[in-house]
């Protein structure tokens, strides 16, 4: 009971939190390109833009950082029993994450905020692209962490306890590598995705197209790459998540017997943990090989002889994750993911036929296309996590070992509730700021003879 | 290599010590808005006076406690499984306040604003109060067990000594704050942070003498105090006058000694355990008994060593950026402005002459 509670507040917080983490990293990286091009073009469409979308990233990051607080809280509050064992190795990458990216991503926040009017142009763009690179290695240390639970490195065991004795080893984890990588694109597709709505209902509710015409093709410009690159690298991370955690990705095909070669199914009927037999539908063959494998002919281990090897070497018990999750999850992701990819695709083309700005069927689903990535991140977090039960750090520690061993199941009934409360409130804040400011008119320009002045400072 | 263990246990309480001195006066400035501010206008100045620097402030909780996480993991895992509903109150109180000072403005309306105010205000009260119990706490003792767990209810979390430790630190917070807004707000605004600093100041003072003592006592059976508890009650005397004689800049600088030496009192006074246990003092956590391997230690000193310094150093840059006073006119609802927009702000003095207006997005 304890651990499912502490299980389902983990994940609901984590969840949530990654709906603000990839807006703030990817708009950051937007916005920072938007100042240097008004710092190197003049055009003041451009700090217009600027100034409108660092308001949209604003009200992001105060809720994603304060957010990531309770991340951080959680291990040593719901987790004693896994932060006294893994601590060693694991507090590590979050010591430096807090030493090394929080206290620039923030600071620099403010610098970029209210130093407007006080800090030289040049010196004021490189607070926002330092704000970008903050988030961008928050990112980075926090992967490395957690690639550590899906493929421990870098330790030896004392005492029964993994102690650190490579730190490159955990930045140089093949896991790391590629689902590092992963989320900086994803995140970058999230920004892409959300600065091309706001654009798309700018343009289909408002006057300013030359502004807007500018922002939407900005984004899809990077959306096309971010989104290619995002799921290739998925695919990469597959395998080399194959290699590691054969289990996780068994399940997400729902391959209870090991096949080769192994066909991929687009759909399947019934399924999960206790139906072996599911009824696939459409299945293309040798996709799955080259998905898990990076051969034509691949061999995938089936979950049940993988669940037999795991016993005979870790002792009795269940090591199947829930297969619908991994199934669904990973579908959700991919085929979301080309539907991303089929509007940035057709969003070009009617850039490159100059109606862009008058299409109304392609604006209206630009502007809905901005649920999408906050799905897809949600999946594949859900892909990745629940995957890797029932282990906590794969091979050392199993999840229902983890938990601080004195809670009681009162504390945790009151913390779950306290959470969802404060969340769903604040997310709906967060939500309905988010679409006014979106919303709102474009302030007017500035008069051609105050192009030289200094710009005023975002005040709270 | 062992040295490294005692050195980590300095690296957190400095950590923590830095914490207490930058964000307590932006939680002195949370709890004192209201009443320095006066009218919308002047409590939109009042936050922003720790508008650019409250985020980075924070920034040290979080790494204080995953420094502990790193270099101590079998204190920060009792301690945060022990004082699990309080650390559950003090996130959403840390969560409130900070969204309510970006979200504070973002709409016009009266009751929105008044909402996000006393949300502020009972946030900034509720988290030092918070973090001083779990301090006090850690030091006086809880029931621990003899494989390091937390063994009491919830109301063993709230010894004596651990609340007016909580209560001490919300004060001197309060008057960190009050100083600092002497040091940042003009006009009726200023006089109105030096007149809470002298309402707060003798309360603070007393609640320092005594939090020095009874510390000294809970640790020791020695008579004389040491002289960081000495120097607790010397600098909250110091404030105490320097508040009365006006000298603001002095006055901040005392406030930051006395909540510096209240915390640093407490580590001092911890060492060499981390967190004392009630139940046997066989159970004591200690900092070899909790600590991470050498290897683990060496690494994350080389990365405070080389990390710290430069953070310190762009922090101390944020601070002379924004060293000048925020003036209340500033955010006077849209009257048309007295002066045409200048280049540059001129420097303003303490009475208060008025720069151009400016408007947030």
């Amino acid at each position: 009971m304890n651990v499912d509670l502490a299980r389902i507040q983990f994940a609901f917080t984590s969840i949530n939190h990654f709906f603000f983490v990839p807006v703030t990293i990817g708009l950051a990286f937007l916005t920072a390109l938007l100042q240097t091009a008004w710092y190197r073009t003049k055009l003041e469409e451009y700090l217009r833009l600027t100034r409108f979308f660092g308001t949209l990233l604003v009200i992001n990051v105060a809720i994603g950082v304060v957010t990531g607080l309770v991340q951080e809280f959680q291990f040593g509050m719901d987790w004693g029993a896994y932060s006294r064992l893994v601590g060693n190795v694991f507090g590590a990458p979050l010591a430096m994450e807090g030493l090394g990216a929080f206290f620039l991503e923030s600071t620099f926040l403010g610098l970029w905020l209210f130093g407007w009017d006080k800090l030289p142009k040049r010196v004021h763009l490189w607070t926002i692209w330092l704000v970008a690179f903050g988030s961008a290695f928050s990112a980075l240390f926090i992967l490395a962490a957690n690639s550590w639970m899906q493929h421990p490195v870098g330790y030896v065991m004392v005492n029964g306890k993994p102690q650190l004795n490579d730190i490159w080893a955990l930045f140089t984890n093949p896991v790391f590598i590629w689902g590092y990588a992963k989320v900086l694109f994803a995140s970058l597709t999230t920004g892409a995705v959300v600065m091309l709505a706001v654009s798309a209902w700018q343009l289909r509710h408002r006057g300013d197209r030359a502004v807007f015409t500018r922002s939407a093709l900005m984004s899809l410009i990077l959306l096309v790459p971010a989104i290619l690159f995002t799921m290739l690298i998925g695919d990469e991370l597959g395998v080399v998540e194959g290699k590691y955690q054969p289990m996780k990705i068994a399940a997400a095909e729902a391959q209870w017997t090991t096949c080769q070669p192994c066909s991929f199914s687009l759909f399947q009927i019934g399924g999960g943990n206790n139906d072996h037999t599911p009824t696939k539908i459409i299945e293309v063959p040798h996709l799955l090989s080259l998905l898990a494998t990076n051969h034509w002919n691949g061999k995938v281990v089936g979950m049940t002889p993988l669940q037999n090897q795991y016993a005979a070497k870790y002792g009795p018990g269940n090591y199947v994750p829930n297969v619908f999750i991994q199934y669904w999850g990973m579908r959700t992701m991919a085929y979301l993911g080309v539907v991303v990819l089929l509007i940035a695709l057709w969003g070009l083309w009617h850039s490159w036929r100059r109606t862009l700005a008058t299409s109304r069927g392609f604006l209206w689903v630009a502007v809905w296309g901005a649920i999408l990535p906050f799905l897809m991140n949600t999946a594949g977090w859900l892909l990745t996590e629940s995957g890797r039960q029932p282990w906590i750090v794969q091979g050392i520690m199993l999840t229902k070992n983890g938990i601080s061993p004195t809670l009681s199941t009162t504390w945790l009934w009151i913390s779950l509730i306290g959470f969802i409360l404060l969340y769903g409130i604040l997310g709906t804040v967060d939500l309905l700021l988010m679409l006014r400011y979106s919303r709102e008119q474009l302030p007017p320009a500035r008069a051609p003879d105050q192009a030289d002045q200094p710009v005023a400072a975002i005040q709270y | 290599m062992n040295n490294l263990i005692p050195f980590w246990f300095i690296v957190i309480a400095v950590l923590w010590t830095g914490f207490f001195i930058l964000e307590g006066f932006d939680f002195g400035v949370g709890m004192l808005h209201d009443l320095v501010g006066g009218d919308d206008a002047g409590r939109r100045a009042a936050i922003n006076t720790i508008g650019p620097l409250w985020d980075g402030n924070e920034v040290w909780l979080i790494v204080a406690a995953a420094a502990m996480f790193a270099a101590f993991p079998g204190w920060y895992a009792t301690m945060f499984s022990a004082y699990y509903l309080p650390l559950v109150l003090l996130l959403a109180a840390l969560i409130v306040r900070g969204v309510a000072f970006e979200y504070r403005g973002k709409r016009d309306a009266a009751s929105w604003r008044r909402t996000w105010d006393v949300l502020l205000t009972v946030g900034s009260l509720l988290a030092p109060l918070l973090i001083g119990v779990a301090l006090g706490g850690i030091l006086y003792g809880l029931p621990i067990n003899s494989a390091g767990n937390y063994t009491g209810s919830f109301p063993d979390l709230f010894p004596p000594y651990a609340l007016f430790t909580g209560v001490t630190l919300v004060a001197v917070c309060a008057l960190h704050g009050a100083t600092f807004l002497c040091l940042k707000t003009t006009g009726d605004m200023h006089q109105r942070a030096r007149q809470l600093a002298r309402y707060i100041a003798p309360v603070a003072c007393a609640l320092v003498i005594g939090f020095a003592i009874w510390t000294h006592v809970t640790h020791t059976n020695t008579f004389f105090l040491n002289p960081i508890e000495l120097l607790a009650i010397l600098a909250a005397i110091a404030a105490l006058w320097l508040v009365y004689a006006h000298r603001d800049g002095w006055a901040f600088t005392a406030t930051t000694v006395t909540i510096a030496s209240c915390i640093v009192a407490i580590f001092t006074g911890l060492y060499p355990n981390v967190m004392a246990s009630t139940t046997s003092a066989a159970n004591n956590l200690t900092v070899r008994g909790t600590a991470s391997g050498p290897y683990a230690l060496k690494v994350m000193t080389v990365v405070v060593i080389v990390l710290l310094p430069v953070v310190l150093l762009y922090q101390a840059w944020t601070y002379y950026v924004f060293r000048r006073r925020v003036s209340k006119a500033e955010f006077e609802p849209a009257s048309p402005p007295s002066t045409p927009p200048g280049p540059r702000r001129p420097a303003v003095t303490p009475d208060g002459a008025t720069p151009p207006a400016r408007h947030g997005t």
